[in-house]
Order: structure tokens, then sequence, then C-alpha cells
């Protein structure tokens, strides 16, 4: 499959949902299903989804110990320990998870390995897939956070203030979030380097470029949304409270129009497909053994569930082998020539 | 299943956060709550239709700012023809007097705060 | 090793960003000097390996029992249900690429599938055909294959490409061990009878005479003799080495290796005269002679059956704790393995240091210590009597091997006792050291001849970084801790950085160890003299 395909394909499915956005919006008669079977259909499938999936990794064991140690060991008590990179207590192991998990710590690392010319080779900071990830997940969690408020009442004043610190750039009316800015650039950029360079290229499948544009297409309309084609967003409240309260109705103050059709579509896929794709990395790096385990394998016994006993090769066989040749050698042995002990 | 007390917790965790919306509601009660903006005034339609007034009029009230402060522009032409002075003082307050029964009552359930009031004043109740 | 000799401007050449190509064709080309021969039919047969016969990769016709593709899918099954590292490293790669340009055979071939997460795709295209409903029903488009024939053979080649380093596994964001893919990728060929003979031979030889290279029991005491004979000529003294002592306090284990191949064997001879120096109550064992374990790199199942040797030889001599050698892989069965699968050593005592009383807690539980470790603690509490300028004839560099070096964490311990013992110390470029080092090119069952131009290739980037220091510094041995890299960096530095040599830690130490009752040293473990006229002196010179 050619890279262009592994583009197209995926785009082609994004925009088609948004067409049926359209075709659910214009007619009336789609629209208890669009906005009320849907959401419930899809957020069952993401949390139920996400659960059986986790529980499906639990149900293998970690039969060995073996953490990607990144730092000097725990050993003699003059030789400084690195705490992070090789943990070994739970302490030094919540601070390396907590690294890795809202600061993408080895992620940080990576470098660029480039022939430099008279046969050498140089690596050069490579920070840029780092900065863009990490702009990219903090935005999407700022932005789940904002959007509590249209599922709460009252809304708490955390979700106030952090929504006005997003704001506190004061441009436009309704206030630009910064987050919407950089959300939409990191995405960019995430897909610009998949498309420009050739190893992302190489790598990449179509399920890399449809994650990719669906939460393109979430940002996109929600951004558009917000600044653009503006919908009655007291009316998607009222529909968001009646949804969590487990009492739908579309019985709302206002009407909420096209754009907000085309934004919970694109969203309710996006939970729908979370649980069986990539995206499970989110739950997944918790449970990855080479970063959630201790650097303590000498000290501390780890048990292999499933251990059994294999064939070995006995000193008794072996000295029953080289007897004569042990003999000749001079070397002590458990039974004589003679059998006797 | 392995490291059943670890994985039980963290699925735990992700739970709660999950249906933080739903039980957050049960806990505060407000589930039903609704906004109802009061408007004392006998006027029957604003400056352009109700729905088109809930969705955009914070874009509205910039443009005519804009207009007033800096295009010198007096007079807005609504959709219907229909014309209004461009004052936000004389033509929306006439109607949309009270901030806290009005104003507030939706930007609170949205949890939106705009800055309208940091320059202009609060109009005074029960005029 | 290729027809036309491979070049440094070959290399140089070689791309890192790959053409547009559909890598779900699994055709691959075996490639002469880049893969390694199929394990010899009586080596399959004296371990009982599945579907044992005559093969050669070159050959069209595998012969793959019937019922193959059953066998590897059941296999992967299992795995899954045994290994949640396997399960959830196919699952959660993002391709993000991270891993790519850190893999030392993609920066030395080129070879796209060479790339960290291409070798997963490898099998995560078939792991989604046939254990995941999108790529069942979308294949292609769920970047799924079928399982046929050329799969087995494109990961026969891909799966002995890799040394199982982990180096990637540091770069990736979710730790995905590249080693935990191959390995799974090495167990599922092995079902249908594809190993390499790198890997199966010295396993055979290990299981029957306890060490990979096969040596008999009386042929390693006369190897060891012979060690205490140079012991004898270079110092005067003579040294007794205690081989199979019932009683020993400690039992010693180090790669076979040591026993027979330069430059090892001077480590071997450092070793021997350190133990002398300090009154070490130790024994050899000729059934455990072998601390490295080639089970590794062909399944867990292996692992343990030769790894079984070194507790139950403790247990048989009755020795309190156990010493290891200089080895890379060793370290990691040692460190992360061998209590899992053969453990609890209950038999054994805590190991203590008998010359300095002290305690080490880190391996309070498997009770093995490691060479270095007890060598630094003996230099911190100054029980060694070194004399640096000996060594003034080495501008020393060091190469942390991958395992000790990622699986353990010994970074210090070595780098500590090589300042000890010598006065020109010089750092490679931190990108290629510590937890970022380089593999030696060779290691995981891909040290053979016939492989050795994707040994060269594989090396190179090692190679590049110590060619760095050689011109900045003028660096001129290579010190390192794992018969591996001992056996693999003669010839890669010879042909990559001609006049660098490559020692052991313990050799240098030894070299400097000023033994009690020791006639004036005039050459080196080497026999070479200690002063070489061709390199300036910064000190005072020897003896």
């Amino acid at each position: 499959m050619m890279s262009a395909q592994k583009v197209v394909v995926p785009l082609s499915a994004v925009l088609a949902l948004v067409l049926l956005a359209c075709v659910g919006y214009v007619f009336a008669p789609l629209h208890y299903f669009m906005l009320v079977i849907l959401p419930y259909l899809c957020g069952v499938i993401f949390i139920a989804g996400f659960i059986y999936r986790i529980i499906r990794w639990a149900q293998s064991p970690v039969p060995f110990n073996i953490p990607t140690v990144c730092g000097q060991e725990e050993s003699l008590h003059w030789i400084r320990q690195d705490k992070q990179g090789s943990p070994s207590n739970y302490l030094q192991l919540t601070w390396r998870m907590l690294l890795e998990i809202f600061f993408f710590r080895s992620l940080f690392r990576n470098s660029k390995t480039e022939q430099a010319g008279q046969g050498r080779l140089v690596y050069g900071g490579n920070q840029w897939l780092w900065l863009g990830s990490l702009a990219f997940h903090w935005s999407l969690f700022v932005i789940i956070f904002r959007h509590l408020r249209f599922f709460t009442e009252p809304v708490p004043a955390l979700v106030i203030w952090l929504t006005e610190l997003d704001g506190i750039l004061q441009l436009a009316i309704p206030t630009l979030f910064i987050t919407d800015f950089v959300i939409l650039a990191a995405l960019t950029y995430l897909f610009i380097r998949r498309v420009a360079f050739a190893q992302a290229r190489f790598i990449s499948l179509p399920s890399d470029y449809l994650a990719l544009f669906l939460i393109l297409g979430v940002a996109l309309s929600g951004v558009l949304m917000r600044s653009i084609f503006r919908v009655d967003l007291v009316a998607v409240k009222d529909l968001a409270l009646s949804i969590i309260t487990f009492r739908p109705s579309l019985n709302l103050s206002g009407s909420v129009g096209l754009p907000f059709f085309i934004h919970l579509l694109l969203v309710c896929c996006l939970l729908a497909y979370f649980p069986f794709s990539k995206m499970m990395h989110a739950p997944g790096v918790f449970f990855s053994p080479t970063r959630n385990m201790l650097n303590d394998s000498r000290r501390k016994r780890h048990v292999n569930p499933w251990d059994r006993p294999v064939r070995v090769h006995t000193y008794a066989e072996y000295e029953d082998e080289f007897r004569v040749q042990m003999k000749k050698a001079g070397l002590p042995l458990e039974i004589d020539e003679a059998g006797n002990k | 299943m392995y490291d059943k007390g670890k994985v039980i917790l963290g699925l735990a965790i992700f739970l709660c956060l999950a249906s933080f919306p739903a039980w957050y509601i049960v806990l505060t009660g407000k589930g039903d709550y609704r906004p109802a903006p009061v408007l004392a005034t006998s006027e029957n339609q604003c400056v352009e239709s109700k729905q088109y007034m809930r969705e955009y009029h914070m874009q509205l009230l910039n443009q005519w700012r804009d207009d007033a402060v800096r295009n010198g522009r007096a007079i807005y032409t609504a959709t219907d023809n229909r014309t209004y002075d461009i004052n936000l003082t004389g033509t929306c307050l006439n109607c949309h007097s009270n901030k806290a029964e009005f104003c507030d009552s939706c930007h609170n359930y949205q949890g939106v705060a705009p800055n309208c009031w940091d320059c202009h004043n609060v109009p005074v109740m029960g005029k | 090793m290729a027809e036309k000799k491979l070049s440094s401007e070959d290399i140089a050449g070689v791309k890192l960003n790959p053409a547009e190509k559909d890598w779900m064709d699994p055709s691959v080309e075996f490639k002469k000097g880049s893969y390694v021969y199929a394990a010899p039919l009586k080596d399959q047969q004296a371990l009982k390996l599945p579907n044992p016969r005559q093969w050669n990769p070159l050959d069209d016709d595998w012969k793959l029992p019937e019922d193959w593709k059953p066998i590897v899918l059941d296999g992967m099954k299992d795995k899954l249900g045994k290994f949640r590292s396997w399960k959830l490293f196919l699952d959660i790669c993002v391709r993000c690429g991270a891993c790519a340009d850190k893999c030392h055979y993609f920066i030395g071939s080129g070879d796209p599938k060479n790339m960290p997460v291409m070798r997963a795709e490898l099998l995560r295209s078939v792991y989604r055909k046939y254990f995941t409903v999108g790529g069942r029903t979308l294949g292609k488009l769920a970047g799924a294959r079928e399982l046929d024939e050329k799969v087995i053979k494109e990961w026969y080649y891909y799966f002995y490409q890799c040394s199982e380093c982990r180096r990637c596994s540091v770069f990736c964001p979710y730790g995905i061990d590249t080693c935990e893919i191959t390995m799974m990728g090495r167990e599922l060929l092995n079902m249908v009878g594809c190993t390499n003979e790198w890997v199966v031979s010295p396993v055979s030889n290990c299981f029957r005479t306890g060490n990979h290279l096969g040596i008999p029991p009386h042929a390693m005491k006369q190897s060891l003799e012979s060690a205490a004979d140079d012991i004898l000529s270079l110092t005067g003294i003579q040294i007794d080495v205690p081989i199979n002592k019932k009683g020993a306090e400690i039992l010693f284990v180090t790669p076979s290796g040591d026993y027979f191949a330069s430059p090892a064997w001077y480590t071997l001879v450092g070793y021997l005269m350190l133990f002398h120096e300090i009154g070490l109550d130790y024994t050899f064992s000729t059934y455990a002679s072998e601390g490295g374990n080639f089970g590794l790199f062909h399944s867990a199942e292996m692992l343990k059956s030769l790894n079984n040797k070194i507790f139950s030889e403790a247990k048989r001599l009755g020795v309190k704790w156990i010493l290891g050698g200089e080895c890379g892989h060793m370290w990691r069965v040692i460190h992360q393995y061998m209590d899992t699968l053969n453990g609890p050593p209950d038999f054994l005592e805590q190991p203590v240091s008998p010359v300095t009383g002290t305690r080490f807690d880190n391996a309070v539980k498997t009770k093995m210590v490691h060479i270095c470790e007890f060598t630094a603690d003996l230099i911190h509490n100054n029980k060694l009597k070194l004399d640096k300028s000996r060594n003034d004839k080495w501008k020393v560099t060091f190469h942390d091997s991958c395992n000790p070096a990622r699986s353990m964490g010994m970074l210090e311990e070595p780098r500590y006792i090589i300042n000890n013992s010598c006065n020109y110390f010089y750092e490679m470029p931190e990108n290629t050291i510590r937890e970022r080092t380089f593999c030696c090119g060779s290691g995981a069952g891909l040290g053979s001849d016939e492989n050795m131009e994707m040994r060269l290739r594989g090396g190179y980037p090692r190679a590049n970084a110590v060619k760095y220091v050689q011109e900045k510094h003028g660096v001129n041995v290579l010190a390192c801790i794992c018969a591996i890299d001992k056996a693999s960096f003669p010839p890669l530095l010879e042909y990559w950085v001609p006049g660098v040599e490559t020692a052991g830690v313990h050799e240098l130490l030894a070299n400097a160890l000023v033994m009690t009752g020791e006639k004036p040293r005039e050459t080196d473990l080497r026999g070479e003299p200690l002063v070489d006229d061709n390199v300036q002196q910064g000190g005072t010179t020897g003896v």
C-alpha cells in the first residue's frame, strides 16, 4: 500500500462521517438517534471496551522482571544511584512513571542519527516530536477538562478558572483558547511529520492517519463551532445534562445546529474506536513491564506463575560422561570409577 | 488475572474519572436545573431573531462596540431592515435591564464570565 | 564476508531515509554475509528440538512441518497468554518512529525492516490478521498480513538481525522492548524448526559440557593451569587455581570465552591474580563452567535449562555465595532471570566480601555478585595496591555492554575500576554510552563468521564513536566487560578503527595490581612492554 493511499482512505472515512452527520441533521427523525442513542452507545463501547482490553492485558502474567534500566543501579552505598532511571523502591518508581506519563521522559531523550560526511555519525538533539506530542496531549487534556462546563451544574470553580486561564489572551470574542490553537498546530505537525519524513512515512499505517484525522476533525469542528459557526450552547448543555442524568430529552431550550452534529458524531466515533486502536497506549503505558518494574531483581525474588520444570543435564550425568578424564586430570569426583561414593 | 489489586484500583480510578459528570450531578442534585432568564419588557423581539441572539449575541455586541467606538457608526440595520441605535445602555439595557436575572443566569450555567462589566457599569436593579 | 570489501564509504552512503516501498511484501533476499547458517542436525537432535532436519536458509523449501501454520498461530496464542510484555507491545505501538534510527543494524544497513518498529510490525501484522477483529475484516487496510512461508523466512532473516540490545526500548515512550519481540519471534521460529547454528551449537555444547565452547573438564583445567604459568613468569608468584573444590566460600563463574579466546584470556589471568592477591577462598567449576547463556537467545525453556547448573553446582559444592565474571548477556540472565528461573537459592548465604566485610545488599536474594561490584568495593576500601602508571601506554575508553548497562544499570563500578587502574580515561560521546550505549553488533547469537557483513554494519555506530575518541584523545584501547565484546571487537575495530585494541576491565586492573612478593614487571599481561615508545608518556613509567 502506497503512502497516498494510506492517507486518502482514512481521510475519506472521516469526510464520510461528516457527510453522515449532515444527513442526520437534515432528517429530523434521525435526531434522536444522533443526539441520544449514539452518545450512549459509544459511551458504553468506550468504557466497556476500555475495561475489556485492560483485563485482557492483566490476564497475561509478567513472568520475568525486565525493567529497561536507564541509569546507575542501587549497588554499593558510595555509588550514587540514578533513582529515576533505575528505581529500587516504589517511591522512585512512582517518580519515574510520573515523568513518563506527564512529561514523556523517554521521548525527551530522542535524537536524530545522521551521516555527517567524512565517515562520521552524529546524534543531534531532536525534541520536536517530544514537544509536538506533549503540546498535543496536554492541550487535549485541558480541552477535555474545559468541556466539563457542559456536563456539570454548578460548574466547578476549577473548570472556570482553567477556562479563564486558557483564554487569558482575550483575543477576539468569544475568546480564543490557547489550547485550541496549540492542539491544531500540534496535530498539523504530527501529520506533516508522518508524510514528510521518510522514516515516519514508511512505518505509518492507515490507522495512524485515521486516529489523527478523527482527532483533527473533532478539534477543527470544535474550534469552528466556537468561533465562526456558532451553536446554541445553552441547548447543548441542556442536552448534555439530560444525557448524563439518564433522562435523555430533545426538549431543549433552543436548537443545536449542524456543526454540533458533526462535532458530536466525530467524538462518538472516536470514543467507540478508542479501545480497539493504538490509542490504548494511554492506559498501556501504565502496564509496560520495562517501565513499571523495580530494578531489584537480585534483591527480591520475582515469581513466574507458569514456571515448570525443564529438561536439565545433571551433574551426575555430566560426571558419568567425563569421569575418566576428570580422574586423569586429578579433579575430584562424586563417584569413582568403581562406582563408590 | 494477575496484579489484581493494582489493576482493579486502576480501573476504579478510570471509572470514577470517566463517570465524574454523572456522579457529580447526583451529588449536587442540579441535574434538572435549566436557566430561566427573566426579561421585563413589552417588546417581543430583540434586534435579531431569538435563536440568532442565543448563538451570536457576543459577536453582535462586539461588532456594535467596534462600529460605535472605532467606525463611528451609530445605526445598526437588522436582517429584517429595522434599524437600531448602536447603544448598549440606550438600546440593549432597555429590555435586558437585570444582569443578575438575565445575563448571569445563562453565563453561570455555561461557566463563562464575559469581561463586559469590567468597564460597563452594571445597570441599577429594579429601574 | 562479501566478495567486495565493505568500505566506510559504503556505510556513509547508507540512506537512513528509506525509499517508498510497501513493507507488507515479505519477500526477502538472504544476502551473503548477512545471515547465520541453520542449526546443524546433530545439535537439533541433541537438544530434541522440533522438526529436526538438515536445511539451509538459501533453500527454496525450508522443509517446514506439514502443519506449520497452526503450530505458529497456536504458539502465538500461547505466548500471548504467557507474556504480558509481548501482548502489550503488540497492541500499543503508535508508530511514532522515535526508535527508528536508534538501532545499530538500521544505522549500519539502512534496511528499513531493521527499524525496531518495523521489526515488531513483522509480527504485529500477523497478530492483527489472526487475533484482532479489525485485521481479520479489513486486512491490509488495518495493517494485517497473511501468514505464509515467505513471512517465516522474513522473520528468520530479521529476528536474527536483532541483538536484543534494548537500546530502542530506552527511547520508546512506552518502553516497548524489541528484545521481547525478537525473543518471541525466535520462539515461534523454533517451533517449526528454524533456528540458527550460532545459537544452537553453543547451547548444545553447554548442555552437555557445561560451557558454550564445549571445553571438557580436563581441558579447562589445563587452560587454568596455563594461566597460572603465565602469572608465574609475569610476577614470579606461583598461584593455585581451585577447581570443583567442595567447601570453598565462593563459586566463581565466568564466560567460557575467558578460558581460551584472546583478549578475554587476559581478563581471566587478571581474575586469578586478583583472587590470589586478596587470598580469596573460591573455586571454579567444570560443570558450571559457563556464565553466559545462549539459551537466552533461544527460548525461556532453554534459558532455564542451562542456567540451572549454576545454583545446582553451588549447592553441590557447598559454597556460601557466587561471584560472576565479566560478561554481558550472562548478567542479564543473572540479574533479571536467574532467581525466577531456578531460585530461590536458600542454601546460600547473603554475599559478604571476605576482604572488606561489605554486605552486598543488592544481591541479597540471588546471592550472586558481579566481579566489578566486588572489585570496586575492594578498591574503595583500600585493599588493593594499584600502580596506575603501568597502564600508561593505554589511552582507555569504556564500552558499556548492552546488558550490564540497560538491564542491570552497572555503569559506575567498571569506570571506578578503570579510573583507579589507568591514568588516561576518556569517555565516548554521551549518545553512545551508558544507557544509550551501542551494541558491538554481534550479540544474541549473531557472532558467526558467515554473518560478518551484518556484524560490521551493526558494529559501525560503536566503532564510529571509538574512532571519535581515537582522533580526539589518541585512545588506543577499548575496555569492556563482556565476552562477546571481547570476541567481536578485535575484528570490528581492526576493520573500522585500526590501532585500537580490546581489553577486559580486569586485565587493566591486573596490570596495575601490585602483588605481594612479585618481581618487577617487565611486561603487561599480554607479554608486551609496559612502555610503548610510540606513546607520549604523561606520568612516570611503570615498575
